[in-house]
């Protein structure tokens, strides 16, 4: 069995629950913590975590909270990132389901941290019921003296808040959150200055996901020594995966990073293998922004090492080869699957939540769209192939925020790695159509 | 201007919105604006008309523009009214991976409207959405504050139906 | 002060000074061009992408290049720092891009748009552009709107540079126009058109790069490159009355505002923007109204500099050849001698 951090108690009946996640040793983290250690402690052992970013990017948490600016008399806030949107993606919100106080934990150890004396929840607004869930926890946790004035008489204040969004995927991107979380549109700031500086209300701000942050409570317990132990290399702890799509077992796990990908897919103790005995043909890892990768070079880097669930194996290869470990939304295609098709939901998707603000983004993404929905019809041209190569190239690297590059790799890594399928949809659109089984698979 | 003298929020209502402008600091209370929003569309038939949002503005002491531009930024906020019951079906990768086409022409057939359309007796809206989080238990639709997950033909009919004999009144809170 | 290079190019300047700026102050072919940055207006600048840079060496202090393009109007200079603008095949090829972009849901109705002669995506089209544009899906297409009696929107023309909101939001009281909708659907709007009623909301006008806002007590008056532009003063208790009117003739077609040579609103001598009122710009259409100052200098980039005459079927040609082959809604039709400068039938 793999180490659990974050979801050990998640089978225990009621752990959303203050009394029953306390009976599980739960908030003694956070006594100990604020009794017995200083801010500038609970930070150096996340630095020495090495802990990174579980929203996507992977940034180092410990370095990202030192850039926390500390000007006198100005306040500092601490929001959490629950706009969990990227498809593929939907492990924040499991663990917010089930153990809602893991994250207000985390939270008031990491506003202690940063000296931040109010937070945010930022939650996506479909995950409605999820803020009753979250807000229910924090009702209790204000109870029992672990949210308010002079928490378990250490001093420190803390007021913890929900914030709902209202549907948009672009308020993922920590400024457009900020915004939205202004009671604006979501569109993102221009940068600099980064939210360290002039985050929330221009004031110094961390965000982190809701992930990273529950984190920061089994860091604390075991310190950042014991938890860097875990994993392999740069990639320590345990890391939340959301596995969805062709597989026998969806649903979310936590594994040790640096477990082999092809362990992921095919061992019962986590996605059970390929549904209806079906072949492997491709695999989205970190979300639908990273570059699909073909069975072959999922399983196996291109230098034929076994591909690892972490950071680095995942990247090896560059995006030539390689992809990204992301947020760790892992969707898996059978044989059966049309990798266009997939490629259109996704394109249709960037297009829908692009929030309009700088032109390559608003014009390109539904160009792309367009595009690939008259190749799925069959009246698509060889040009067209190129054609979308090279818009995601003047998309990608050209916009104000993340969400270019995220509309342009997927197109990137569909053309590269299986062209061929593109070529067949327009030079002979009835074999796709008939014929389901267009790639035959080694595996 | 706009005549909102009509609309006002129930004193329970008002309740809560004054709650939510609290947790803002002093002078941010624009921050306030998209759960009020929410709390308008409840209120108010599921949409939010040019009256709605007159009123929130003037609620936030805000130009009504601000309100018109956030309502119009965010997927969640109908600026055009809707069924009693609006049906949000995901498509998106693995939704569509795991037959969300086959659940929305099922809708569409069941209920004889296409996407986008409310039918003629306005007990349903039907629209499909991109991905809502619920990939592992997809295919999945959202009502309301409910998800409805591993759907499969049956489980949709029986909801449909069920929400035909509630006369269910689909809301996020 | 920081030193820098932009295209091989080194200057000095003032500690906190954007890359466009320094390039401004360079001057010529090196300065990138802007389509949403107005130095008159805070917080301008960073949407539109067509004044992006190569930042080949960061600073003096961390040499490496910057991963990706910047928007040289948002990005602070650094001692040290090394930028490729014209210099850099790759960065042109990007701009293009952008350019291309920004044109993909633009109108063919440059031969019916006041704004034809004096339009920066015209120019910006002309002088960056591709030849021909590569989308066959139809334009996105909204209905003009009337913003009260005095503004025009049309909004298939807006490349959505937020001047015209920064100018609501910084130089009026209670804005009641913004852009509304998201991603491709965002457009400029009062949401249910109310007029904007505000002594000095004309000045959107001025600001907008492309025809989407334009002057309704001018249009179709004339061509731009009809009237003869003199520079003009009057005492008024709202503004500073410096203005440029817009002649033909004893008759006063069209006032604006004095701009410079980046098409922006020209300083007052005390370093304010000089700004005009409604009042100056919509009322005062007699000579009599005015004190003439003599014959406005005219920027490079204006239709009726020198040489401008020359290239303007070209541009034109260009443009249109570039918004692909199917018109939609517009029919194009340049009649006999629309774009001589010389035929004033």
């Amino acid at each position: 069995m793999s180490r659990k951090l974050l979801l050990k108690n998640d089978h225990i009946q009621g752990i959303n629950t203050l009394k029953t996640y306390k009976e599980n040793g739960g908030y003694s983290v956070l006594e100990k913590a604020l009794k017995g250690m200083s801010p500038d402690a609970i930070v150096e052992e996340v630095k020495k975590s090495g802990l990174r970013g579980r929203g996507g990017a992977g940034f180092p948490t410990g370095m990202k909270w030192s850039f926390l600016a500390k000007p006198e008399g100005v306040p500092r806030y601490l929001v959490c990132n629950a706009d969990e949107s990227e498809p593929g993606t939907f492990k924040d919100r499991y663990l917010m389901e089930r153990i809602p106080h893991l994250l207000v934990e985390g939270m008031i150890l990491s506003s202690f941290a940063l000296g931040a004396n109010t937070s945010y929840i930022y939650i996506r607004g479909e995950y409605f019921y999820v803020s009753r869930i979250l807000e229910q926890a924090i009702e209790e946790a204000y109870q029992a003296g672990y949210l308010g004035k002079n928490i378990l008489g250490t001093g420190f204040d803390l007021d913890l808040y929900v914030q709902v969004g209202a549907g948009a995927y672009i308020c993922g991107e920590e400024t457009a959150l900020l915004e939205s979380l202004e009671g604006k549109r979501g569109n993102p700031r221009i940068k600099p200055p980064f939210p360290a500086v002039a985050g929330l209300y221009g004031c110094p701000t961390v965000v982190n996901n809701v992930e990273t942050i529950a984190a920061v409570v089994p860091i604390i317990e075991m310190g950042g020594d014991e938890y860097a132990k875990i994993g392999i290399g740069k990639s320590t702890g345990t890391k939340l995966i959301s596995a969805s799509g062709h597989i026998n077992k969806p649903g979310v796990y936590e594994i040790e990073l640096g477990l082999p990908v092809e362990e992921f897919i095919f061992s019962e103790e986590w996605c059970g293998g390929i549904k209806g005995g079906r072949k492997l043909k491709a695999v989205v890892a970190g979300g639908s922004s990273v570059p699909i990768l073909p069975a072959d070079l999922i399983l196996k880097t291109a230098n034929g090492e076994p591909r690892l669930m972490s950071y680095e194996s995942l990247g090896e290869g560059g995006f030539v080869t390689g992809t990204m470990l992301g947020s760790g939304g892992f969707i898996v295609m059978d044989e059966d699957t049309s990798i266009v098709k997939n490629l259109y939901t996704f394109s249709r998707f960037y297009h829908h939540e692009s929030c309009g603000q700088c032109s390559p983004c608003r014009e390109g993404t539904g160009w792309m769209e367009r595009i690939l929905k008259k190749i799925l019809d069959g009246r698509g041209s060889l040009a067209d192939i190129d054609l979308l190569w090279d818009i995601q190239s003047k998309i990608e690297g050209k916009t104000i925020c993340p969400l270019g590059e995220a509309a342009a790799w997927p197109v990137a890594a569909a053309i590269r790695h299986f062209r061929p399928e593109f070529e067949a949809y327009v030079t002979n659109p009835d074999s796709i159509k008939d014929i389901k089984h267009y790639y035959r698979l080694k595996n | 201007m706009t005549n909102s003298q009509d609309i006002q929020f129930s004193t329970e209502a008002m309740e809560k919105v004054r709650k939510i402008i609290s947790r803002y600091p002093t002078g941010k209370h624009k921050s306030a604006l998209i759960p009020i929003l929410h709390i308008a569309q409840a209120e108010f038939g599921g949409w939010l008309s040019s009256q709605t949002m007159d009123y929130v503005a003037s609620i936030l002491e805000i130009q009504p523009i601000e309100v018109y531009e956030v309502a119009s930024f965010y997927s969640m906020f109908n600026l055009q009214p809707v069924g009693n019951c609006l049906i949000e079906v995901c498509r998106t990768s693995s939704c569509w991976l795991c037959g969300a086409e086959d659940i929305i022409d099922h809708i569409e057939n069941k209920l004889g409207i296409t996407v986008g359309e409310t039918t003629p007796d306005g007990m349903f809206t039907l629209k499909a959405v991109e991905c809502l989080g619920s990939c592992g238990t997809a295919p999945m639709m959202q009502v309301g504050a409910d998800y409805h997950e591993n759907l499969t033909i049956e489980k949709v009919d029986n909801l449909l139906d069920q929400f035909k004999t509630d006369n269910k009144k689909s809301r996020y809170c | 002060m920081p030193k820098i290079t932009i295209d091989d190019i080194p200057i000095e300047v003032p500690e906190g000074t954007t890359i466009l700026q320094a390039a401004r102050m360079i001057g010529g072919d090196i300065v990138p061009p802007a389509m949403c940055y107005y130095s008159k207006l805070e917080t301008s600048g960073g949407y539109c992408r067509t004044c992006i840079v190569k930042v080949e060496q960061g600073s003096a202090k961390d040499p490496r290049p910057m991963p990706k393009p910047v928007a040289s109007c948002r990005t602070t200079v650094m001692d040290g720092m090394v930028v490729r603008n014209i210099t850099s095949p790759e960065n042109l090829e990007a701009r293009a891009g952008v350019v291309e972009f920004l044109l993909l849901n633009h109108p063919l109705d440059c031969p019916v748009c006041d704004q034809a002669g004096e339009c920066h995506l015209q120019d910006l089209s002309y002088e960056h552009g591709k030849e021909a544009t590569r989308n066959e899906f139809e334009r996105r297409e909204y209905d003009p709107i009337d913003i009260g009696d005095k503004i025009k929107l049309h909004m298939n023309r807006c490349i959505l540079c937020y001047r015209c909101v920064k100018v609501a939001d910084q130089l009026t009281d209670g804005r009641c126009h913004g852009v509304i909708n998201r991603g491709e659907h965002a457009e400029i709007s009062t949401y249910i058109e109310k007029a904007i009623d505000n002594d000095f909301s004309g000045n959107m006008i001025d600001v907008c790069p492309v025809g989407a806002l334009t002057d309704r007590t001018f249009r179709f008056k004339s061509r731009v490159w009809f009237t003869k532009p003199v520079d003009a003063h009057r005492n008024c208790d709202k503004c500073c009355g410096k203005v440029r009117l817009w002649n033909q003739g004893e008759e006063v077609l069209r006032v604006t505002a004095r701009k410079d040579q980046w098409g922006e609103v020209e300083d007052n001598d005390d370093g304010s923007t000089a700004w005009i009122c409604n009042e100056c710009r919509f009322e005062k259409k007699n000579l009599s109204d005015w004190t003439i100052e003599g014959p406005s200098d005219i920027s490079r980039h204006s239709v009726i500099s020198a040489n401008h005459y020359e290239t303007l079927r070209s541009i034109q040609t260009n443009t249109l050849k570039m918004m692909g082959a199917k018109p939609h809604g517009v029919k194009v039709e340049l009649g006999e001698g629309a774009l001589d400068p010389n035929n004033q039938k």
